[in-house]
């Protein structure tokens, strides 16, 4: 029986059995994830805009599982799923969607600006084309350092309108930096589809005018995409040139919450569904022995107990106190030695710096002007809040 | 000390601060082979080969991109813009990126990059290569934003710069390239930011001058004292983020008149943050309206007449100071 299961895998191509139910898991986590946070969203637990990436999992999964550890991956305001692929904590996504202090971000950055530098995941950008640059900028750096890191940079089919694009390819092929660049060709930039929004729609061919060699894989399927972004990865490393794969894929919902989805048809969004790359996904396990039926609904119900978790989790943590709104706009240090020294504009406190308790040692101003020194001293502060 | 230009001052910085770190390189539109727009980065590539040096595409907002995307993973990138108003190609590497990394992603990563672009009018240059607009880069919390006026300024600050580890927006100026001044010797001469320099002490009026206009204010104080007896402070604030507000205030609650002058557009500029700033904080210590003196309120036009009356000159620090003293 086992030595079966094996053929049957090796013949549809399946990758060993733990590492496929672990893309299977990690697919099936981002699908449950992104539908609790719609919810959340409804529940107005969510501000701003919410970005989901349902039916886009098996190029998230396929692409950032071609990658090792020590490699970046950097991304797009649809990023939640790829923060998940990259093993960021669950709990800590929510609770940066909820804006609160456990957030990856300390509830800086939201939806759009996931960051987990442990994990080098390097972002999610709200600017569509602008994290371009900066992916060429970390492959420059591990070049310049020597060291055997890649890049993958994810962006949207809109984003390849944008100058930074034509900017980025030139640059990183002529300055042979190890960069793979995977445009998520999900058919649409926000409500103008792709047909409507650039003059070629083959999109991998829209690197080579600047010397950038594309590739393209089925964006719905998590194999085909790891095959070949693992192969874009493999020529960024040996031969020092960049690739442009496109993943050809769909999402499932609207652009973001708000959209009511009047540029596109109930019937090509079916159409589309019927290719969901979990259900194809788990169906190839079935049928190759390595999961069976009772095994992915019990997979599920993990999953979704896991989001559960993520939800209770988030909404225990704490919003940020008034007094963390000036944290970190500088990295403080020799010159910059406190948000004071920035900011000049009162002699009376900022919102939420009454609270905060500055080492006088420390500041560069003279104390008895203006700014902290001239804050009330807790006492007073203490008086204020009770007034 | 050595006497050398403003430029050769940069270059100095540059090179001292390349052989203390080999983390630091440099990019920017022909710095190497071309030896840099203005000769700043001369004989910069020779020295430190091309992998330190780069010369880059004409791709303003990508190069600076690359900068953050380098600076956040282990660089010290120092890139250069040919001029400020190239800058605004960048302006959302700078300012959406390289400003904002820090706080919204919740200080996971940091931005240790410097982007130097020359400003100012004065050499014909028209409407697209003359601005002065330190007041865009002051706007933006999360940057550092440095305005030197002499050699030895230019050189102090930018090492101070290189070595801080945030984004600096470094605002050089085309007419003092070639001004001479003192520079120390010692390799380890900084400039922190923050620290006014007072030019010129004195007791009837304060006289702030951004970048060019310190020097402009200081033969207008010479002025002032020789046909007017009025003896002016100068203060050149070296730095506008972090700003030495202290050593203005300090000098306009001696003076009790203060007289701001800019070389860039008079609407939302330094001069109208100062003089909010100085009223807000010394209103009591004033005997006088605070005056500004700004470059027209047009873009830079062409024709040198033109030119030379859309920015500052001494004899209207010199009118300013007169009707702030009231002898006008």
């Amino acid at each position: 029986m086992a030595e079966h299961v094996a053929d049957a895998a090796e013949q549809a191509g399946l990758p060993e059995a733990a590492v496929a139910r672990e893309w299977l898991e990690t697919m099936m986590l981002i699908r449950r994830f992104e539908e609790r946070a719609g919810e959340m969203y409804a529940k107005a637990k969510i501000g701003g805009f919410l970005h989901l990436a349902i039916g886009e999992e098996a190029t998230i999964v396929g692409s950032t599982r071609a990658l090792r550890d020590q490699d970046y991956l950097i991304s797009t305001y649809r990023s939640h799923g790829h923060t998940l692929a990259r093993g960021s904590d669950p709990n800590r996504v929510m609770a940066e969607l909820f804006g609160r202090v456990d957030g990856l971000c300390k509830g800086r950055g939201g939806s759009m600006h996931m960051f987990d530098a442990e994990k080098r995941f390097m972002g999610g950008y709200g600017i569509v084309g602008g994290n371009l640059p900066l992916a060429a900028g970390f492959a420059l750096a591990s070049d310049y350092l020597g060291r055997d890191e890649l890049t993958l940079c994810q962006f949207g089919d809109g984003a390849s309108n944008q100058g930074t694009f034509g900017e980025t390819m030139n640059l990183a092929a002529l300055w042979r930096l190890p960069v793979v660049f995977m445009v998520t060709n999900n058919q649409f930039g926000m409500g103008t589809s792709l047909e409507r929004h650039s003059a070629v729609t083959d999109l991998m061919r829209k690197g080579e005018g600047f010397g950038v060699p594309g590739m393209r894989c089925d964006g719905m399927d998590v194999m085909d995409t790891y095959r070949v972004t693992s192969e874009a990865l493999a020529i960024a490393r040996e031969e020092r040139r960049p690739i442009l794969v496109e993943a050809v894929t769909y999402r499932f919902r609207g652009h973001s919450m708000a959209d009511p989805e009047e540029y596109r048809t109930k019937e090509q969004v079916d159409e589309w569904r019927k290719r969901d790359p979990i259900v194809v996904f788990g169906d190839q396990l079935a049928a190759a022995g390595i999961v069976d039926e009772s095994e992915r609904v019990q997979m599920d119900v993990a999953t979704i107990e896991r989001v559960d978790a993520a939800v209770a989790f988030a909404d225990a943590s704490p919003h940020p106190g008034p007094n963390a709104l000036y944290d970190d706009i500088y990295v403080l240090g020799d010159q910059v030695r406190g948000w004071y020294s920035v900011d000049e504009r009162t002699p009376t406190p900022h919102r939420g710096e009454d609270e905060r308790a500055m080492d006088s040692a420390v500041l560069p101003h003279s104390e008895h002007e203006h700014g902290v020194a001239a804050a009330p001293k807790p006492a007073d502060a203490a008086q204020r809040d009770a007034d | 000390m050595a006497v050398m230009r403003y430029r050769e001052a940069l270059n100095a910085a540059l090179r001292e601060e390349m052989a203390r770190d080999p983390t630091v390189m440099l990019m920017g539109e022909d710095i190497g082979v071309f030896n840099g727009a203005f000769k700043v980065t001369a004989g910069l590539l020779e020295e430190f080969g091309d992998k330190r040096v780069r010369d880059t595409p004409i791709s303003e907002n990508t190069i600076v991109g690359m900068g953050v995307g380098a600076a956040m993973t282990g660089l010290r990138p120092v890139v250069e813009l040919m001029t400020i108003n190239f800058s605004l190609l960048a302006m959302d590497q700078i300012v959406n990126h390289a400003a904002t990394i820090h706080y919204m992603f919740g200080g996971q990563a940091k931005v240790p990059m410097v982007v130097r672009m020359p400003q100012g009018a004065g050499h014909q240059l028209g409407p697209t290569h003359s601005h002065s607009w330190e007041a865009l880069y002051l706007h933006v919390p999360g940057l550092l934003v440095a305005v030197p006026t002499t050699a030895a300024d230019a050189k102090g600050l930018l090492k101070a710069a290189i070595r801080d580890d945030n984004p600096v927006v470094f605002i050089e100026h085309e007419y003092l390239y070639g001004q001479r001044g003192e520079v120390p010797d010692d390799g380890d001469h900084v400039v922190r930011f923050g620290e006014a320099a007072v030019r010129r002490e004195g007791d009837d009026v304060t006289i702030v001058g951004i970048s060019r206009m310190a020097l402009t204010a200081a033969r207008a104080a010479r002025t002032l004292s020789d046909q007017h007896g009025i003896e002016a402070e100068v203060i050149d604030p070296r730095t506008l983020r972090p700003l030495d507000l202290d050593t203005i205030l300090a000098s306009v609650r001696k003076t009790n008149r203060c007289v701001i002058v800019e070389e860039g557009w008079p609407h939302g500029g330094v001069g109208a943050n100062l003089a909010a700033l100085v009223s807000e904080q010394a209103f009591d210590d004033l005997d006088a309206p605070i005056q500004r003196v700004t470059g027209a309120d047009v873009p830079m036009p062409y024709s040198k007449p033109l030119e030379q009356i859309a920015f500052p000159q001494e004899q209207q620090i010199v009118d300013a100071v007169l009707a702030s003293v009231g002898e006008r």
